[in-house]
């Protein structure tokens, strides 16, 4: 198994995102619009990856698996982005440094390929993460 | 049938013309009437003061630069924060600007039981009366500011009166407002580019016209369709050293009006808080006060009424549809700056201001704001205000009271200004020996402004027939007190009632009473061109939809007091 | 037959939308088509038609499944949650009505709650910001009539507020731009290379997490001073490119989003951005304006601001408003495990929280008030589900730009399914009830020193 890449993460809205979501959040939709993360070619690359594989993302937070997919607003090499959503949050840094935000931009990853590893649902994800 | 007797006060009542007898005042069923059964509940008020419930004609109290103002400024709430009177009342915070709970408690509490907000922008008209609804007790209408609109300049531009006085009745329809405000003619629309109009001939960029056209053009239009209250205008060049002879410029524009109204209103100007438009000097050294130019041609002419804008010398929170001139001041003091400019209506603006004793110009502002009512020869034309907040909250209004009523309360703050030399010699203060009294403080806070507004038929006198909003204050007005008794007797009425419910008991607010909002009706003949103008606009230019910006429904007024007007005439 | 109700408001984005355009069966109960909508609105108004939608609520058991109770007993349930916590949490409210938003906080005040809405983790950053430094901007229609520039930096409309460039910002003809986006200089600051910002005249791809470096080094350009060579990697001739074009320009406008909320630096990177807006007023006219997430968060901040004086993380447990981000603000509530219960109404803390807060959220009574089924309902207590406020209920809603817009009923909801305001409505009359029966001694400390 190939080493894990470091990358920086970031989240956002996107499209899919947003109709997903509206379309229902325990549907496989959300899954397919949310549980991703974009990585760009470069990245790949380094991480020997193919296109489509799932992954192991992992921070000092947490950590989770999602589907990795080539950056749809790219090039940005060294960055990824899982769309906003429980998969993002299972990850992000949640400090606020005291003024109320958690950080949801720039959480340092790694992440390293896991391909029978399977992508939870929405809610199936955050039942299971609660527990823990 | 609830009647009530307030037994024995020394009464002060400009409407019947009683000046401090002792006399009864009876209610029933909300309304002042002659004499009551013996089943009446009895309120001694010997020994102290009753009045009609007092008529603000002009505060910045509900819409979206209030909120602004309160929740960019935090730190307006470390004091005056509290928690609730009793299990019926609401918590309340905030100093120079209230919430909204706050500002019906607070006015109730001093007396106040008619309050009129100064601009709403009628984009913004949901949010004006959202808050409105939740400020409870006092009855309330606002303002719609058309001075920098795009219909009125495209209108008044070519003299279009008769379109003009349409469109002003569909907006007042639309936006539930009350009355024409006109803030800074054109300067609000030059703004838009980064720009002003500092006189009345300045021209506004693009639209071809002058603040002097649009001043006029809307006297007629108000005239036009008898509204109840004349044009209510801040003019242009506020705050600025010499800018009383703009003033005096545009106290002329309504020179050879004449008032057509079926409300009793005398005037065709209201001019307001004058304060901020009596300076003379040209820099702010020279600074110095020209109330006695603007009060001389007050008193000359009749057809003008003002309102004062005194400086109550707080820290507080100025906000204006002066767009030019909050970025004036942020430039001035360097405090944060808010600023929205609204599509073809208005702008506004929000800086804090700290007015110090201790700095020359704002002991200066403070003295010309007492000297305009105390040279006021006729105080049913002169009314007291804060332009709360912009010279301070409404709640200094019993400190500004006891400066008027007292020359030994004001002698004293004058003489231990930090500047007091300076200020003494700039202003005309020190001169003045007259003590308001308290007929002539209804007047100013009663009668006058009621009349003002076109509702002296309803608000600031105790005529039987008149809403009984009656208030007695623990204060013997023949003597003797101080200063400092005004102002506390002043701050917590012992009794309040609004349209004959008890609302107030000793300084403590026990009832939510049943709060009114007012606004003005008026219809005018089909007016095809203005409708189809109207809907132009929405179509291109808005950037809401002509259905989804008529003011409607109960969420918004709950509690509707409509004012009718007919200015259709015979095709 | 169909009929067509017009002029309906989308209640997904803060764009809100007021054109669309809905037909319904005769009937009035069925959703046949969406006009005008992008698809996201188009998405929100045909799931609501959704035959599995939940239409009455659900309690969870102990194995974790749910069960069907009625609405008299979520009314209980949530009732006697709130009047026996200390401190409970009432987060959300960020999509309903300002009606909800009032009844919500008569409750907050009788229990002693923590009000708080999506504003925490989204322009929460911004309201601090404007706290500290002010705010100069305009309505949306003063950007369609004037504004020849526009700036996005940290925001991806396209994909977020995905009408906002063709009803606001770039393609509309106003008063004064009749040449539509061909008048019209576009400006996109992001890291990543946006579909917006392809559409971009100057697209700045700036190192993530730079934003106050690159808005430093925009104002020392402004003053005609020297840069380093590169800033936040951005070469210096493309700095002083961009700061050229923002100074000639007539009427110009910056629109920011959780690009720079969201980024290390927060409120200091809108601090810094607002005072970049108020340098350029001393060349030109400039506004600067939050791309507000849900469609009415900014109807939460005005019903609180002037209710308590506050914009969010509003605390009503001592029976005065204290509000101090950072203590009173939902993630470090819950991280601190300072509140003691949990209740959601208008937004989905369960999928848009980090972990560690929707951790505490599940272990807590907790009470969830939304029409669809997610995350935060999933681990709740109870779910609560209610009709769709702008599809199946009206009420008022505020404008990204603070303009209040009256969103409207185009359907009937489900058969015997609650609006939000009728079921708030009914918790804060139980709640007074329970408050007044409480034993002396149990109420909130703060209304004991008032009394």
């Amino acid at each position: 198994m190939a080493d894990a890449i470091r990358l920086n993460l970031i989240s956002g809205r996107t499209i899919q995102q947003g109709v997903a979501m509206e379309g229902g959040k325990e549907k496989p939709a959300y899954t397919e619009a949310c549980g991703i993360i974009e990585i760009d070619p470069a990245d790949f690359k380094k991480l020997g990856a193919y296109r489509n594989t799932n992954v192991l993302v992992t921070s000092e937070h947490g950590s989770v698996v999602v589907k990795a997919i080539e950056a749809t607003q790219g090039p940005h090499p060294g960055l990824a982005y899982i769309p906003m959503g429980p998969w993002a949050n299972a990850v992000v840094d949640p400090n606020t440094y005291g003024m109320g935000m958690p950080t949801f931009k720039g959480t340092p990853i790694q992440v390293s390929i896991a391909t029978n590893e399977p992508v939870l649902s929405s809610v199936a994800l955050v039942q299971k993460l609660v527990k823990e | 049938m609830a009647e009530y007797l307030i037994k024995n006060g020394f009464v002060f009542d400009p409407v019947t013309g009683v000046k401090g007898d002792k006399k009864d005042v009876a209610i029933r069923d909300g309304k002042i009437v002659d004499s009551v059964s013996s089943s009446a509940k009895v309120y001694d008020a010997a020994g102290k003061t009753v009045m009609a419930g007092a008529v603000e004609v002009h505060a910045h109290v509900a819409g979206p630069k209030v909120n602004e103002g309160r929740n960019y400024r935090p730190e307006d709430k470390l004091f005056g924060t509290r928690v609730r009177d009793s299990k019926d009342t609401r918590m309340t915070g905030g100093f120079s600007i209230p919430t909204t709970f706050k500002t019906g408690y607070s006015y109730a509490k001093m007396g106040y039981t008619v309050v009129m907000e100064a601009a709403m922008p009628p984009l913004y008209a949901r949010h004006v009366h959202e808050e409105m609804r939740d400020t409870p007790i006092i009855d309330q209408g606002a303002f719609p500011v058309f001075g920098n609109n795009w219909f009125v300049l495209e209108y008044l531009k070519n003299n279009e009166v008769e379109n003009t006085a349409a469109y002003i009745a569909w907006l007042l329809r639309a936006s539930k407002g009350y009355a024409v405000k006109v803030v800074n003619p054109g300067g609000t629309e030059a703004w838009a580019w980064g720009l002003n109009c500092l006189s009345v001939n300045d021209p506004v960029p693009y639209f071809d016209i002058t603040p002097a056209q649009i001043v006029k053009g809307l006297i007629e239009a108000n005239e036009y369709l008898g509204l109840p209250h004349s044009i209510h205008i801040h003019a242009n060049n506020l705050g600025n050293p010499g800018n009383f002879q703009t003033t005096l410029d545009t106290f002329k524009l309504a020179e050879g009006y004449k008032t057509n109204n079926k409300f009793g209103r005398e005037q065709t100007m209201h001019h307001t808080h004058v304060q901020f438009h009596s300076y003379g000097g040209d820099n702010w050294g020279n600074f110095e006060s020209k109330a006695d130019a603007i009060m001389d041609y007050v008193n000359a002419n009749p057809n003008l009424t003002i309102d004062t804008g005194n400086v109550t010398l707080d820290e507080t929170t100025t906000m204006t549809a002066d767009g030019p001139f909050e970025h004036h001041l942020t430039e001035l003091n360097h405090l944060k700056w808010a600023n929205v400019d609204v599509e073809l209506e208005t702008a506004a603006g929000i800086v804090p201001y700290v007015y110090s004793p201790d700095i020359k110009v704002c002991a200066i502002q403070w003295a010309i704001g007492l000297e305009l009512a105390l040279l006021a020869k006729d105080p049913m034309r002169c009314f007291i205000t804060t332009d709360h907040p912009n010279a301070g909250p409404f709640t200094r209004y019993p400190r500004i009271m006891k400066w008027l009523m007292s020359k030994e309360s004001r002698d004293e703050r004058l003489n231990t200004f930090k500047h007091a030399d300076k200020v003494i010699s700039s202003t005309l203060l020190a001169g003045l020996d007259r003590e308001i009294t308290f007929y002539e403080l209804a007047q100013m806070t009663r009668a006058g402004p009621a009349k003002a507004l076109g509702l002296a038929g309803t608000y600031g006198g105790l005529a039987p027939g008149m809403d009984a909003d009656v208030v007695v204050y623990d204060i013997n007005p023949e003597g003797p007190f101080t200063g400092e008794d005004i102002e506390r007797a002043f701050t917590d009425a012992s009794l309040v009632f609004k349209t004959g419910t008890l609302v107030v008991e000793n300084g403590r607010v026990i009832n939510n009473g049943n709060k009114r909002t007012l606004w003005v009706d008026a219809k005018v003949n089909e007016n095809a061109q203005v409708m189809r103008d109207v809907e132009e606009k929405f179509l291109k230019y808005y950037s809401v939809s002509l259905k989804n910006y008529e003011v409607q429904g109960h969420h918004y007024i709950p509690n509707p007091y409509a004012i009718e007007v007919d200015a259709t005439s015979e095709v | 037959m169909a009929k067509t109700v017009t002029d309906v408001i989308c209640p997904f984005c803060g764009t809100l939308c007021d054109d669309l355009e809905v037909q319904v069966s005769d009937d009035g109960t069925k959703i046949l088509e969406v006009y005008n909508a992008c698809a996201i609105g188009a998405e929100k108004f045909l799931h609501s038609q959704a035959k599995d939608r939940i239409t009455r609520p659900r309690m969870q058991q102990e194995d974790g499944s749910y069960k069907e109770v009625s609405y008299d007993e979520a009314v209980e349930y949530t009732a006697q949650m709130l009047a026996k916590a200390k401190k409970p949490l009432m987060y959300g409210w960020s999509s309903t009505s300002c009606e909800a938003q009032s009844v919500g906080h008569e409750i907050a005040e009788a229990v002693g709650g923590v009000v708080d809405n999506t504003a925490t983790v989204c322009h929460g950053s911004s309201l601090i910001a404007i706290q500290d430094v002010g705010i100069p901007s305009c309505t949306l229609g003063e950007v369609k009539n004037r504004a020849d520039l526009v700036v996005f930096w940290g925001c991806n409309p396209s994909h977020a507020h995905p009408r906002h460039l063709s009803r606001y910002s770039i393609f509309p003809r106003g008063f004064f731009t009749g040449k539509g986006h061909k008048g019209r200089k576009m400006i996109v600051v992001d890291p990543r290379n946006t579909d917006t910002m392809k559409m971009a005249d100057v697209g700045l791809q700036l190192e993530q997490g730079r934003d106050y470096e690159l808005l430093s080094a925009l104002r020392v350009a402004f003053r005609g001073e020297d840069l380093p060579d590169v800033v936040a990697g951005i070469p210096k001739e493309r700095i002083y490119e961009a700061a050229e074009m923002m100074k000639n320009a007539r009427f110009g406008v910056i629109f920011f989003g959780m690009g720079v909320t969201q980024s290390l630096g927060k409120n200091h990177n809108i601090d810094i951005a607002i005072m970049v807006t108020k340098d350029l007023n001393e060349f030109t006219k400039f506004s600067i304006i939050a791309m507000r997430g849900h469609y009415n968060v900014t109807g939460s901040g005005a019903v609180l601001g002037w209710q308590f004086g506050f914009p969010f993380a509003t605390d009503l447990s001592r029976g005065f408003a204290r509000y101090n981000p950072g203590e009173t603000t939902s993630n470090d509530l819950l991280r601190r495990d300072e509140c003691d219960a949990v209740f959601v109404l208008g937004s989905d803390p369960g999928a848009h929280f980090p972990i560690s807060s929707v951790r505490k959220i599940a272990h807590l009574p907790s009470v969830a008030v939304d029409p669809h089924i997610t995350p935060t309902t999933e681990i709740s207590k109870l779910h609560v589900p209610v009709a769709f406020v702008g599809i199946e209920v009206g009420g008022c809603c505020y404008r990204m730009d603070n303009v209040p817009i009256e969103s409207r009923k185009v359907v009937e909801p489900p058969e015997g399914m609650m609006t939000d305001t009728d079921f708030l409505a009914r918790v804060r009359d139980r709640v007074v009830e329970l408050k007044a029966q409480a034993p002396v001694g149990t109420q909130s400390t703060a209304e004991a020193q008032g009394a």
